[in-house]
């Protein structure tokens, strides 16, 4: 080619270069452009959308001051652990991640540069771990903060004293660090789903919502089916656990031990069935 | 025995195979609809290009090269990489394709490099090897621009950059000259025909086919999912002679002279005058025949001729004759 190009190798694989440390420069690669693509992105709004939804509701009550139900300050774990599990977990969290890995793949698609991926010198398997890990470092930046900020926003402006003793003295670090995990977590869970999701379905919404509805009637489904699920092992770990109310079936809540590790096989195996999809996949714009 | 032999033993005895791009009865369908089928072809060395109709088949046979489509029957290889294998096909391989569509927000110099990048080279290759694409297809003027902000031809420019910049010792181009304007045009096919002397194996698909004609080595013609003819222009042309006897226009002052002269000649099979009546249009099954006969009319020194010219001895005809007719 070019006399600039002639003095530049070709190929980027040295013979001191190992697959590894080039599968994890190609990861690198694929993180750098997604994660911006991410953050920075058309489809980014709403992301940011979604996570000011807890953050907008509780500076809101930080201005408003609080009745008479709100006065109890122990009553605050729990008053958490409740926005906690309704709006961030099953709403911000779910949706969140379901936006973003959705449209790893389905999004290149919908744009017609999909190709671009598949036309590089890189693992189908390789180019699949990048992508997964952008959008993993995508959401757990994002709802790990919306976590984060959301326990201080309920907690500080109207118990300043009693907050600073709960978090430095109290349970409430400890706590804090829980929720983190179990959105970090949720994360690696729904996301590897909603990746796998976004590769199989031309139209993701609907598998999308028929889990949201699985997820919701959780508390209602027997023993063994509810452990078919995310939330379950995610709700095991809870700090404060929360009444799911007359109507549910109770069942013996999964040890850390096993939902954690469980949480993370099955999100290997998803990984291994999104894997066999890529490698199989075919560029075909027209018919997506 | 020799029926039984794999692909990789046909290349151990022929290392010509190894060096080409190699369809083993490949069919490909859309469910029903059929892209391909039964496709037989050993594209070598040089500028190959693929014609045929809207629907021919030709983007099919690009995207099955390339791995983006999978056949549903046979097997491809690329210079004996099977297409199934991108991490090692695109070392070899860049395919710039009919997608006029780009990752967003990205200029033309980031295009290039992060998908050089995500190839697995280190930051001062991906940067020189972009630098060196951009300036061969002059665009380090706009490099920094947003392609969003890109004209169109810019657009195909910034394609071909980023399918050269890894050096592939293969180029795949499908439709390349859609789009662009006369000059840009001329200026494209001057950069293909500078790839090729600089040793680079070239696919290109196209429906402008004196443009074809003029680069090509050889070519495939497609028609309906079926190759219909391959190899050499002129090749194609002479295999044809049967049915499509070689049409010949010799200008002269004389015609119905040269007329009755030639018919003396077994090889002409059919005499016609031109409409200004100052030329001849025969048909011939044996060209060579009929030059040797032609100079033995002239050197009688009774017909002054101007000029002899094949009239469709081009892909053109070959084309017209071929698929045109269907």
């Amino acid at each position: 080619m070019s006399s600039t190009a002639e003095t530049i190798q070709s190929n980027p694989v040295s013979k001191a270069d190992s697959a590894w440390s080039l599968w994890l420069r190609q990861i690198a690669a694929i993180m750098r452009l997604e994660v911006k693509r991410n953050f920075f992105g058309k489809r980014a709004v709403l992301i940011y959308l979604l996570a000011l939804m807890p953050i907008g509701l509780l500076s809101l009550m930080a201005i408003i001051p609080p009745g008479y139900a709100w006065a109890d300050f122990t009553q605050y774990p729990a008053r958490f652990s409740l926005i906690y599990n309704a709006l961030i977990l099953r709403t911000v969290i779910f949706f969140g991640c379901a936006w973003i890995f959705m449209n790893l793949f389905r999004g290149d698609i919908v744009d017609r540069s999909l190709h671009y991926y598949f036309l590089a010198a890189v693992r189908r398997e390789v180019l699949l771990a990048g992508k997964y890990l952008s959008g993993l470092v995508t959401s757990m930046i994002l709802f790990t903060t919306v976590t984060v900020v959301s326990m201080f926003l309920l907690f500080f402006p109207h118990f300043p004293s009693a907050s600073t003793r709960f978090f430095l003295d109290g349970a409430g670090i400890g706590q804090l660090f829980t929720y983190a995990v179990i959105t970090m977590l949720a994360c690696v869970g729904y996301g590897a789903f909603f990746m796998v999701v976004g590769l199989f379905f031309r139209n993701p919404i609907i598998p999308a919502l028929a889990l949201y509805g699985w997820e919701w009637i959780n508390f209602l489904l027997p023993p063994l089916l509810k452990k078919i699920s995310v939330i379950h092992y995610l709700n095991s770990l809870v700090p404060v656990p929360l009444s799911e109310g007359p109507f549910a079936v109770v069942a013996e809540p999964t040890p850390a031990w096993i939902s954690i590790p469980g949480l993370l096989i099955v999100t290997v195996l998803v990984l291994i069935v999104a894997g066999s999809r890529i490698r199989r996949m075919e560029i075909r714009y027209g018919s997506d | 025995m020799v029926q039984d032999q794999s692909n990789s033993q046909s290349e151990i005895r022929n290392p010509k195979l190894a060096q080409a791009i190699v369809f083993d009865n490949v069919s490909k369908f859309y469910g029903e609809i059929l892209g391909v089928n039964r496709v037989n072809l050993t594209i070598p060395l040089g500028i190959t290009s693929l014609v045929g109709p809207n629907g021919a088949g030709k983007t099919t046979l690009m995207n099955l090269m390339t791995g983006l489509l999978r056949p549903s029957r046979g097997q491809v290889k690329v210079l004996g990489v099977p297409t199934d294998q991108p991490e090692q096909l695109f070392r070899k391989v860049g395919y710039c394709s009919q997608f006029d569509s780009f990752p967003g927000g990205l200029t033309g110099r980031e295009f290039i490099n992060a998908f050089l990048r995500v190839s697995g080279f280190s930051r001062n290759q991906a940067d020189g090897l972009t630098e060196s694409a951009l300036e061969r297809v002059d665009l380090l003027p706009a490099a920094d621009r947003k392609i969003g902000a890109y004209s169109k031809g810019m657009r195909q420019r910034v394609r071909l950059a980023q399918s050269i910049a890894h050096q592939p010792s293969v180029l795949i181009l499908d439709e390349p000259l859609n789009g662009l304007d006369p000059m840009v045009r001329a200026e494209t096919i001057a950069l293909f025909r500078q790839f090729a002397a600089d040793g680079l194996h070239l696919i290109i698909s196209s429906h402008i086919l004196h443009e074809v004609d003029m680069m090509s080595d050889r070519v495939v013609l497609l028609n309906n999912g079926y190759v219909v003819a391959e190899g050499a222009v002129h090749g194609v042309r002479d295999e044809m002679d049967v049915e499509h006897p070689m049409q010949i226009l010799i200008r002269c002052d004389q015609p119905s002279l040269l007329a009755a002269r030639m018919f003396q000649n077994d090889e002409v099979v059919e005499a016609r005058l031109h409409d200004d009546r100052h030329g001849l249009f025969i048909k011939t099954r044996n060209p060579d025949g009929f030059y040797l006969r032609l100079n033995e009319v002239v050197a009688l020194g009774e017909i002054e001729v101007e000029s002899v010219a094949p009239v469709d001895d081009d892909l053109g005809a070959v084309y017209e004759y071929l698929i045109g007719s269907e």
